[in-house]
């Protein structure tokens, strides 16, 4: 058994027919000649024309010097004081103060940095026993803060009005409707806060006839009503998989955002072999997810195939017998995991993301008779509450006439209902429409009153995210806009005019705190207790349909019953976009897609088979005619129109290997048009497909004409047939074999003896002796990362990173400092790969020998490997630099002294793993690029401690030398040694899975000390003799076999 | 850029604002908690009943009035002055004033000061109507005032009026001592002149008459040949032109390359401000410390420049500037200024209040690294100790504030090399200066062999 699989970055290079094109990547950057000929080749031109090159290079010399004597002047620079300085705040310090997001769709106690007073950077709370872990959508959020487009004020019709006019308004309307025959609809996000509901119970007693329905985009609502008919409560159970030693899944993505997300630090836990042992992990799906790729078996199927999966996999572990038929491979999968469930005991957990109330009552059924370690009901999770059926009456009801005014906060349901054009015509039905937004999207348009709604980091707020954990919200800084919380305004219609900070305060004082501080709660922003029982009635809708069943068994039968026809689509949302209320964040719009690697936009993933029966399969077999990819690299795709029950949408096709025959993927959260700036208005909205809350829709798909550009961070180029990039072993080989089976060394020839790369012979160069002071390393754990990308928006914030545009993308251009790669591979070796293309002669062999090795495109197993730059003691970028603007410091962080540098893109040519990126334009404060750095507003978020890029330089990443620093000047002050793992990183700080180490190796109590040795860790590309400061350790699959 | 400046609320702040107004209602156990912090700035007020008893100089003499100037200095300044109603009265002849117009002895006096609530409490007429008198503030009590102290301090307030003298003096003196310095060096230059003219004349007298000898005598005065004119011999020598013209171009060059060098340097600079802050005055006359105003110097990477608040500690009740003055710089000058303070600060310095109506400042920065250059004050204050006169020069006698050193990479690195780390009683260095001194085979290492060259330790 060896680790050396074959990888490979994009489908063309197991396509048989263009393997000349592949080999002409694999030499050269681009597989046509650059046109110099059509510039240079015209000599009759060049000699007539006026101007002479000497004349060019007079010219450019003398307007050089003119525009560099003329800038000689310096600006007047003024410093202005605070008048009276706030006693917390030091000019040049951070403060940092314990909050929570909750906007609905993300909730996580988080801390916030501020600098001078102004939110610039999210970061975990570790105090935090639940959700203390952000995502890139909330490591993302702080810049929602700042975005240009917020409404700054409320609005009557469109027209600006002042809040005592608009509260005065509101109140004679609902006064009027005050116990009358039409009803006070309060429609709102999930808020999980204890106080919010205690407010809207005063509300509704207040006025009587208030209904409040709770509406969450993407719904759980299944879930919820499995959980309530089992347990008597609305919520979702909780999952530490950190307990199981199996983990089955029947669609649910649990690294992604099922069931609100958050699983991926428990998860990570037990992937990490540790004494032999990690957890074993099956996955059912049908589009590819961040939990399909991490998981030891995937298994491709139809959404409609996963009902029966499920239901057979409960048959097998009740022991009764389910019909449905299912592909014999598939069945055979379902066999197995029931068996390694059945063995696996109370170490066993099973979860599903099929939208049924029959499918999630089996889950809860099988964990129970597991008696799963893993699976907890007494602290069930808050943060989804919204209920369709309510939902569905509520636009029923607003049609009829029966609702005379609605309150909506923390919901666009213009843009995610399925049936908004009802819900339009309902609106204008009823008396009183007013909606609390931060921005002016699709429903502020039909809303007769718009209030304007704070952002969670100028808010006060309380949150129950499990039940008994509690995180606190507070204001990071004073409101931007005239904004009013909408439980401020709840509390003015209660008659109240206190603040809602008091009115927490007196909540959790009288309900909570059960005699704790409250000012130490709100230090820590997480408070653990008992759950409040609340007094609110939320509107639900008594489960009435047929299909729920009250017996498991029948339930499972009535899952099995499904009945197929045509293709199936998956609505899902995307990692980097969630349910699209950040559409406007540019940070996540340039965010990659963790498969496709696309940013900018969202696509229809098609398995191959289906594409080319479809038609909506791009020739590769000639770059350069109608195909997949432009000269430059650039992928295209062709466009399919997808129709569900007579509604319609066109989008764009990316061929996604290992998504399920016969099933389609489609992404929520594009396809946004109010209230963003032009370049965000990218994608197709989903939500349309959305019909009855059903991500799962029978769909006809035919392709149409056009061809779409796409701006993928990836497929530019070729693996370079370097196998050694991501190494890997199954978990036998891991703990019977050597290091040196699985894990070698790379070794070169020295005087024709092969020698190991880190023998000092074969160096050319001196050593240099860093084992003074302190040496920066990072260790990189392939089994932990689930590819989340938290790290690469951490990034962002945390160096200015700029926003480049889905332009510069496509041209190659991106500046992520740090990018998640993913590698698809086969499941043959590396070996016979090699093997049978060393063997492929004539055209006649590689088409079959090609075609064979085609075959695992339909499921590949697939690895995640963050890259940034790896700080190489012996830098190939260092070397080559002529004006010497990077070079090394003694604490192996390889500097980049961007005024020294003259931009010869020298550095960028020579580094083996191409992290170096190249400002071709000024990203800030340039019309050009009109993302969040060319408005005031969207500057407040850069970080003083590090400069803002100008154009024509080369930057990357600097292992965030300004908190390495900023770490040492700490210790420093307070005249002691630096504490183990004191030394963080942004991306090793955001990284909830503990994937991402970072520390000194030269102190022996850091962490980083041992994973250094760890027979699992090694140097990529490390025959290039690099030595690079960050390390990798080797990704262990649990094939399971004993 | 106001947004910039925006405070956040916390909770914190909310709950200082609570705890202020429970001291004013003098109820709640958050009095205690904060009574030291508050009351000093705020409370005192029972001076007045110094007026009350005895009068004057007779009790008052048998005190030091030096000694008492100190101790009104540290105990009584920041609320009182002698002849202005600060926070509290004016002080002068207090004691004589209260004896003359209440009949009060130094007893009530000492009683008040010690403890003016207490006076206030039990009722006594002239104590509670004083404090109805100045907004209910009390005075804040100073047990630890001895009755000899007491003593001294009525001495300093009995003390007369002093009568304004003529400044400029010193002015004077040093305008002087300037002018005879000019003077004598341009006689000296002057005589110089006047000698090598005279050596001239003497030269060419001396030629004339050895001519005139020679043709007397028959000498056989060879009269030079009208040669080739200078200029074209150098002109046809094209080795000569070539080596002038190397000269030529390595001299433009030098002074070309320098005068590049000093592009965006600006030592010296030496701008305007919006208020004439001396700097000479404060922390030369007065001798405060840098860091009393720059106090994020410590812990920050910015020095930072004083908010208002910090001016008004001193001078809210320093409204007059009575030091050392010049034509230029007279006492309406500063005392000008100051008032510019208190527009900006809001402060009503005639009912002693604030208005709330502030405006800020905007003072013209000086000191201005390039943005991609890092540079933290607390490494080079807090750390390594260094001088704030070693990088600003001699502050504490500048008038006008300017750039004393140039700020250049070069400036910045030469001083790396040249300094030792300061290792002393910090834990962080002791591992591994002991090791790196070992390494470089040095006893003390500068701040250059401790990475202190490296680019990326100030850029990133």
């Amino acid at each position: 058994m060896s680790s050396n699989k074959k990888y490979w970055k994009s489908v063309e290079e197991l396509n048989p027919k263009h393997s000349s094109d592949v080999e002409a990547l694999k030499h050269k950057e681009f597989v046509q000649e650059i046109p110099v000929d059509e510039f240079l080749g015209d000599k009759e031109t060049l000699e007539t024309s006026s101007t002479t090159r000497r004349d060019f290079l007079k010219y450019v010399g003398f307007s050089t010097a003119a525009a560099s004597l003329a800038a000689c002047e310096g600006p007047v620079k003024r410093s202005i004081p605070y008048v009276v300085q706030p006693d917390q705040i030091i000019p040049g310090v951070a403060n940092y103060y314990a909050t929570a997001i909750a906007n609905g769709y993300d909730f996580a106690s988080i801390l916030v940095k501020t600098r001078e007073g102004r939110p610039i950077k999210i970061e975990n709370n570790n105090l935090a026993k639940t959700h203390g872990n952000s995502n890139a959508r909330v490591q993302a959020s702080v810049l929602d803060l700042y975005d240009s487009l917020r409404v700054a004020g409320p609005m009557k019709n469109g027209e600006a009005i002042s809040w005592t006019e608009l509260e005065s308004e509101v109140a004679i309307k609902l006064s009027q409707l005050k116990g009358g025959a039409k009803d006070i609809v309060l429609l709102t996000q999930t808020f999980a806060s204890p106080s919010t509901s205690k407010l809207i119970a005063e509300f509704s007693e207040n006025f009587g006839n208030v209904r409040h329905v709770v509406y969450d985009a993407i719904s759980e609502s299944s879930a919820l009503d499995a959980f309530l008919n089992k347990y008597g409560e609305r919520a979702l159970a909780n999952y530490d998989f950190s307990k199981a030693s199996t983990i089955v899944s029947v669609g649910a993505d649990f690294l992604g955002d099922w069931q609100g997300g958050g699983f991926d630090a428990s998860y990570a836990k037990g992937r990490i072999p540790e004494n032999g042992k990690m957890s074993y992990h099956v996955h059912f799906e049908s589009n590819m997810t961040l939990s399909g790729a991490k998981a030891d078996k995937r298994v491709p199927l139809k959404p409609s195939e996963q009902r029966i999966a499920l239901a057979k996999l409960y048959g097998k572990i009740a022991g009764t017998s389910v019909s449905g038929n299912l592909p014999a491979h598939v069945e055979e999968a379902v066999d197995k995991a029931a068996a390694d469930l059945l063995k696996a005991g109370s170490n066993g957990v099973l979860v599903s993301g099929i939208q049924d109330v029959n499918a999630q009552a089996i889950v809860l059924d099988i964990n129970e008779r597991l008696s799963s370690k893993a699976f907890n009901t007494t602290s069930p999770i808050k943060t989804r509450q919204g209920d369709d059926k309510a939902v569905n009456k509520l636009v029923a009801d607003m049609n009829s006439g029966t609702i005379g005014a609605i309150i909506m906060c923390g919901v666009n349901p213009i843009y995610t209902l399925p049936n908004a054009a009802e819900f339009a015509e309902g609106l204008a039905k009823t008396e009183l429409s007013l909606s609390f937004t931060m921005k002016e999207d699709e429903t502020a348009g039909y809303v007769q009153y718009v209030a304007a709604a704070p952002h969670y980091l100028e808010s006060w707020g309380d949150v129950e995210l499990v039940k008994g954990e509690f995180g606190l919200m507070q204001p990071a800084i004073r409101p931007l806009f005239d904004t009013k919380q909408f439980q401020e305004f709840l509390m003015s219609l209660n008659g109240r005019l206190d603040s809602y900070h008091d009115y927490i305060k007196e909540n959790w004082e009288s309900n909570i705190l059960n005699g704790s501080a409250w000012n130490q709660a709100l230090h820590d922003g997480v408070f653990s207790g008992t759950s409040v029982a609340v007094e609110e009635t939320v509107a639900t809708e008594e489960a009435e349909s047929d299909a729920a069943v009250s017996n498991v068994s029948d339930a499972a039968r009535a899952l099995a019953s499904v009945s197929s026809n045509g293709m199936e689509l998956t609505l899902y949302p995307m990692t980097g976009m969630g349910d699209g209320q950040q559409a406007n964040n540019p940070w996540l719009q340039e965010f990659p897609d963790p498969f496709s690697r696309t940013t900018w936009d969202n696509f229809l993933s098609v398995s191959e088979t289906d594409a080319k029966d479809l038609g909506l399969f791009l020739e590769r077999s000639n770059f350069f005619n109608e195909s997949s990819h432009d000269a430059t690299g650039g992928l295209n795709g062709k466009y399919a129109i997808v129709t569900v029950n007579g509604v319609s949408v066109e989008v764009p096709v990316i061929v996604q290997p290992g998504q399920a025959v016969g099933s389609i993927g489609l992404a929520f959260g594009y396809g946004r048009y109010e209230g963003l700036k032009s370049e965000m208005q990218t994608g197709v909205n989903a939500y349309p497909l959305y019909t009855n809350f059903d991500p799962v829709q029978s769909v006809t798909v035919e392709a149409t004409t056009g061809k779409h550009e796409f701006a993928c961070v990836q497929l530019h180029n070729t693996l370079m047939g370097r196998g050694d990039i991501i190494k890997e072993t199954d978990l036998k080989t891991y703990n019977t074999e050597d290091k040196e089976v699985w894990n070698p060394i790379a070794v070169v020839s020295l005087d024709h003896k092969e020698t190991p790369v880190n023998s000092p012979k074969v160096d050319i160069w001196d050593e240099f002796d860093r084992s003074i002071g302190h040496h920066f390393n990072m260790s990189i754990d392939l089994n932990a990362c689930t590819g989340c990308g938290a790290c690469v928006i951490a990034c962002h914030a945390e160096n200015n990173v700029p926003v480049v545009g889905k332009e510069e993308i496509r041209r190659s251009r991106d500046m992520h400092w740090l990018r998640i790669d993913r590698y698809y591979s086969s499941e043959a070796t590396f070996e016979e790969d090699n093997a049978k293309k060393d063997n492929i002669s004539g055209i006649g062999s590689s088409m079959v020998d090609f075609g064979e090795m085609e075959n695992p495109a339909l499921n590949p197993q697939v690895a995640f490997q963050p890259i940034m730059c790896q700080h190489c003691n012996h830098a190939p970028c260092e070397t080559v630099c002529p004006v010497a603007a990077t070079s090394h410091g003694r604490q192996g962080q390889n500097h980049m002294a961007y005024n020294r540098c003259v931009g010869t893109r020298y550095c960028a040519n020579n580094c083996p793993y191409k992290v170096r990126r190249f400002n071709w334009f000024l990203y800030n404060e340039n019309d050009e690029f009109d993302f969040h750095m060319n408005d005031d507003l969207g500057r407040m978020v850069i970080n003083p401690d590090v400069t803002v890029r100008s154009r024509g330089v080369m930057e990357k990443c600097s292992m965030c030398i300004q908190m390495t620093q900023k770490t040492v000047l700490d210790a420093k002050r307070d005249g002691r040694e630096v504490d183990p793992n004191e030394f963080k990183t942004a991306c090793s700080a955001a990284c909830s899975s503990g994937a991402i180490v970072f520390g000194d190796i030269n102190n022996h109590d850091d962490d980083i000390a041992s994973l250094k040795d760890d027979k699992r860790a090694y140097r990529l590309l490390d025959s290039v003799g690099t030595k690079p400061n960050v390390m990798y350790q080797t990704l262990v699959r649990n094939t399971n076999d004993e | 850029m106001l947004l910039l400046r925006e405070i956040f609320i916390t909770e914190y702040f909310s709950f200082m604002k609570k705890s202020y107004q429970c001291l004013e209602d003098n109820s709640t156990n958050y009095m205690k908690q904060l009574t030291g912090r508050f009351l000093n700035s705020r409370i005192l007020l029972s001076s007045l009943f110094f007026l009350i008893t005895f009068s004057t100089s007779v009790y008052a003499q048998d005190g030091d009035p030096v000694k008492g100037k100190a101790l009104f200095n540290t105990n009584c300044a920041a609320c009182h002055t002698l002849d202005k109603d600060l926070t509290g009265p004016a002080l002068r002849g207090v004691e004589a004033r209260l004896n003359d117009e209440q009949g009060l002895d130094r007893e009530w006096i000492s009683a008040w000061i010690r403890n003016s609530s207490a006076v206030i409490k039990s009722g006594d007429p002239y104590a509670v109507k004083i404090f109805a008198e100045w907004k209910n503030t009390a005075m804040t009590a100073m047990p630890q005032l001895t009755d000899a102290d007491i003593n001294d301090i009525l001495a300093y307030t009995a003390t007369e009026k002093a009568v304004p003298t003529a400044a400029a003096t010193g002015t004077g003196v040093s305008t002087d001592a300037s002018s005879d310095s000019g003077i004598s060096n341009q006689l000296i230059l002057a005589a110089l002149v006047i000698l090598f003219v005279l050596l001239a004349i003497g030269l060419f007298m001396v030629n004339k008459t050895l001519r005139r000898f020679a043709k007397a005598n028959n000498v056989d005065f060879v009269e030079k040949e009208p040669g080739k004119n200078l200029w074209q011999a150098f002109v046809q020598n094209q080795f000569l032109m070539l080596v002038t013209a190397i000269f030529l171009l390595l001299g433009s060059g030098y002074f070309v390359f320098g005068w590049m060098m000093q592009l965006g340097i600006d030592q010296g600079y030496q701008p305007v401000q919006p208020i004439h802050f001396s700097h000479k005055i404060h922390a030369g006359d007065n001798k405060i410390d840098c860091k009393y105003c720059h106090s994020s110097a410590r812990v920050s990477k910015t020095s930072g420049i004083p908010a208002l608040n910090v001016c008004m500690n001193c001078h809210k009740s320093i409204y007059e500037y009575n030091g050392e003055t010049t034509a230029e710089y007279n006492k309406e000058f500063y005392d000008a200024e100051i008032n510019k303070l208190y527009a900006a600060a809001g402060w009503d310095d005639a009912n002693q209040e604030y208005t709330g109506e502030t405006q800020a400042v905007k003072w013209v920065r000086i000191h201005n690294l390039p943005d991609f250059a890092y540079f933290n004050h607390s490494q080079h204050v807090s750390v390594a100790g260094i001088e704030c006169q070693t990088c600003h020069g001699p502050v504490e006698e500048m008038e006008i504030m300017y750039q004393f050193s140039p700020l250049t990479m070069g400036w910045c690195i030469n001083c790396h090399r040249e300094t030792n780390v300061q290792v002393k009683d910090n834990g962080y260095y002791t591992k591994i200066h002991e090791e790196l001194s070992k390494k470089y085979g040095v006893d003390q290492l500068t701040a250059a062999q401790m990475g202190g060259m490296e680019c990326g330790k100030c850029h990133y």
